[in-house]
């Protein structure tokens, strides 16, 4: 192969994994609510929520002179996302509301405080305020194309490489992971054998949402170090088609954000060359995918048995 | 002590209340981020709410913010009330004002009574064509609409970008739009000086249309049958597959037209931001109007007031402008519990927890 070649495919990977990280972290907290049984819609907001809350955070603190101010903002983002948790949790667990009318609203409220939050603490400013990001981290300085390919933050080798597994680990072999898919799939019956259905469904929500703004603020703290309006689009409702495309597992999780995350990545890279496509046709096909994959899987989508069912004891 | 909800009917002059109730705790919960902006809530909430509907500009201009959303909540209710978790008005609303578009740039020199009713129509189709898809895989292959038509939204969203970057884009401009309609498609001014147009009264037209078949029609009947409970539906003979069809289309052919009304009312043209939510906003909507045409109608002009009213509150007190927003999204899920209290009754019991 020749040198542009590689360098380009290399840079590809590199990128791909970049891309792919927020969406691990919220698809995973989709996916853990939804095996417990509950849609969140929130994740969209929840994700801004937590790349605003993290930024501003870490931007006071680093104003103050505090070493530690990205992994506060880290904090911050994930306090943020257990608060949102929690709120879900309230909606649509103790008090069994329409999931995806609570979801919508929470992305809503997320928004809309993200927004007004970032006016109060910023002001109208025509200066985008910016911190020094996350540095990245490469085990191999120097080393050609590995080098280049494993030069990525942290918090993108705790995602693929702590991340996945531990969530597999706990879904699959654990009390909790079996009390989880337990109350997903027949709350009742789960309820019947001594599970308490709304402490783990509630455990599983504030989970997700502390995962969903962590992958926000992965966009502000490490791939941008700013906070733009636009700064999730989408990203979200992407996490939402992930988890039906990895059929509800984790570790089909990792491989799905990774080819998603190859898809923006590509677009990316191919526009930054200046070559010539619809890029938009391109950004939409992982949404067509995921439809089409619905459309064969059909009946048979292995949707969890409680999936979108509030659980009332009558 | 825990909260406890027992299911009890609440009384039928109960019911009206609701939102009303709603809307009181929703400003109260509020009142934490106004205070947070260093206003006072009070007269936060008479620049929000009071005076809005003070000024004859101003009011007008609620009734331009409440036609699109007139049309968008009809669309969810009627969804909503026949059991299609129709999350994506939006998408359908973005479909229907990209064949209002090109139908609108198209009918220069064509007189106006060709031109109007061909972008409706234009824009009706075009949403029932981007709810079909969700629909068919609804009824054919038992896919979650809920998924399927949120992900149409970013779908449409894409596609609409696509365009205004590519083909559609107006030389003359450097922004991603595209060129203006033919001015004969232009939608006419209720009232002059006003962005108030001939799309207000579409609307209106449109939710009494929609809620006569929902509340005075056989189809209607079924449709609600479906909405309760399809099993029992079936039993009756219903076809529910066929109805929950029916729904759908109708659905995503008003959240279409709405995408025409603001293409040909307010925009003249497509842009990207030609809906900015108005799809999720008609969620809210809806919701709040407890899926009835007259709390729609209700719903959508607060709302609009609402809209309005945060732009008061931020030129009067320089309170951030998206607090409306706030208070839109807090209204929301606010209004989505107290309507429990139509079929459950709230009591504390010692003891026992929830």
């Amino acid at each position: 192969m020749d040198a542009p070649l590689v360098g380009f495919l290399v840079g590809l990977i590199a990128a791909t994994l970049r891309v792919a990280t927020p969406l691990l972290f919220a698809t995973l907290g989709e996916l853990y609510s939804e095996r417990s049984g509950v849609l969140n819609l929130g994740i969209e907001g929840i994700m801004f929520l937590g790349a605003f809350a993290g930024f501003a955070a870490a931007a006071r603190a680093e104003a103050a002179g505090w070493d530690a101010y990205l992994w506060i903002g880290l904090l911050v983002a994930a306090l943020a996302g257990i608060l949102m948790g929690l709120l879900m949790a309230l909606l649509t667990v103790t008090l069994g509301l329409n999931q995806h009318v609570s979801g919508l609203g929470v992305t809503l409220l997320c928004t809309g405080l993200s927004l007004f939050g970032f006016r109060l603490v910023f002001g109208e400013s025509a200066v985008l305020p910016r911190i020094t990001p996350f540095a990245t981290v490469n085990p191999l300085p120097g080393v050609p194309v590995l080098g280049t390919i494993l030069d990525q933050h942290l918090l993108t080798y705790v995602a693929f490489s702590v991340l996945v597994p531990l969530g597999a680990w706990v879904l699959y072999r654990t009390h909790f992971g079996l009390n989880l898919r337990a109350v997903g799939e027949n709350p009742e019956a789960a309820d019947a054998a001594g599970i308490p259905v709304f402490r783990v469904r509630t455990i599983a929500l504030t989970a997700g949402s502390a995962l969903m703004a962590i992958g926000g603020a992965f966009l502000s703290l490490a791939q941008l170090g700013a906070f733009t309006p636009g700064i999730i689009a989408g990203r979200g409702w992407v996490c939402i088609a992930l988890v039906i495309f990895a059929r509800w597992d984790p570790v089909r999780a990792l491989l799905g954000a990774v080819l998603f995350g190859g898809v923006f990545a590509l677009q990316l890279r191919l526009q930054a060359q200046g070559v010539q496509l619809p890029y938009e046709l391109l950004l939409a096909l992982p949404y067509l995918i995921t439809i089409a994959a619905l459309a064969v899987a059909g009946r048979n989508a292995p949707y969890p048995g409680a999936y979108l069912k509030p659980y009332r004891r009558e | 002590m825990g909260l406890k909800l027992e299911r009890q009917a609440a009384p039928v002059w109960v019911q009206p209340l609701l939102p009303v109730l709603a809307i009181v705790l929703t400003f109260g919960l509020t009142s934490v981020f106004v205070l947070l902006a260093g206003a006072n809530p009070l007269r936060a909430y008479y620049h929000f709410l009071l005076e809005p509907l003070s000024s004859r500009v101003s009011l007008l201009e609620m009734l331009v913010k409440a036609t699109p959303l007139l049309l968008t909540g009809i669309a969810v209710a009627f969804a909503f009330r026949g059991g299609f978790w129709n999350i994506g008005a939006e998408g359908q609303f973005l479909a229907g004002a990209t064949a209002a578009t090109a139908i609108g740039m198209s009918m220069h020199g064509m007189p106006a009574l060709v031109a109007v009713p061909l972008m409706a129509l234009g824009g009706f189709v075009a949403g029932m064509a981007w709810a079909f898809v969700p629909a068919v895989m609804k009824v054919e292959l038992h896919a979650d609409e809920v998924v399927t038509t949120l992900l149409l939204n970013t779908v449409a969203l894409l596609c609409v970008s696509a365009l205004l970057n590519g083909p559609w884009r107006d030389p003359i401009s450097q922004w991603p739009q595209s060129p203006e309609i033919a001015s004969t498609a232009i939608l006419p001014k209720l009232v002059p000086r006003s962005r108030l147009h001939l799309g207000f009264l579409f609307a209106v037209f449109v939710v009494l249309v929609v809620g006569f078949i929902l509340t005075q029609t056989t189809l209607g009947l079924r449709m609600r049958a479906v909405g309760l409970e399809p099993k029992a539906a079936r039993f009756a003979g219903v076809r529910v597959e066929r109805t929950l069809l029916v729904t759908a289309l109708v659905s995503g052919g008003v959240a279409g037209f709405a995408g025409m009304v603001e293409v040909a009312g307010i925009h003249y043209r497509l842009i990207e931001a030609i809906s900015g939510g108005h799809g999720y906003t008609g969620i809210l909507v809806a919701t709040l109007g407890n899926l009835s045409p007259l709390g729609v109608v209700l719903s959508a002009l607060f709302v609009g007031l609402i809209d309005i009213g945060s732009q008061t509150v931020s030129r009067a007190l320089g309170v951030p402008v998206y607090l409306g927003d706030v208070i839109q999204a807090t209204l929301l899920l606010v209004t989505l519990a107290v309507l429990l209290l139509q079929n459950y009754r709230l009591s504390w019991r010692r003891g026992g927890a929830l």
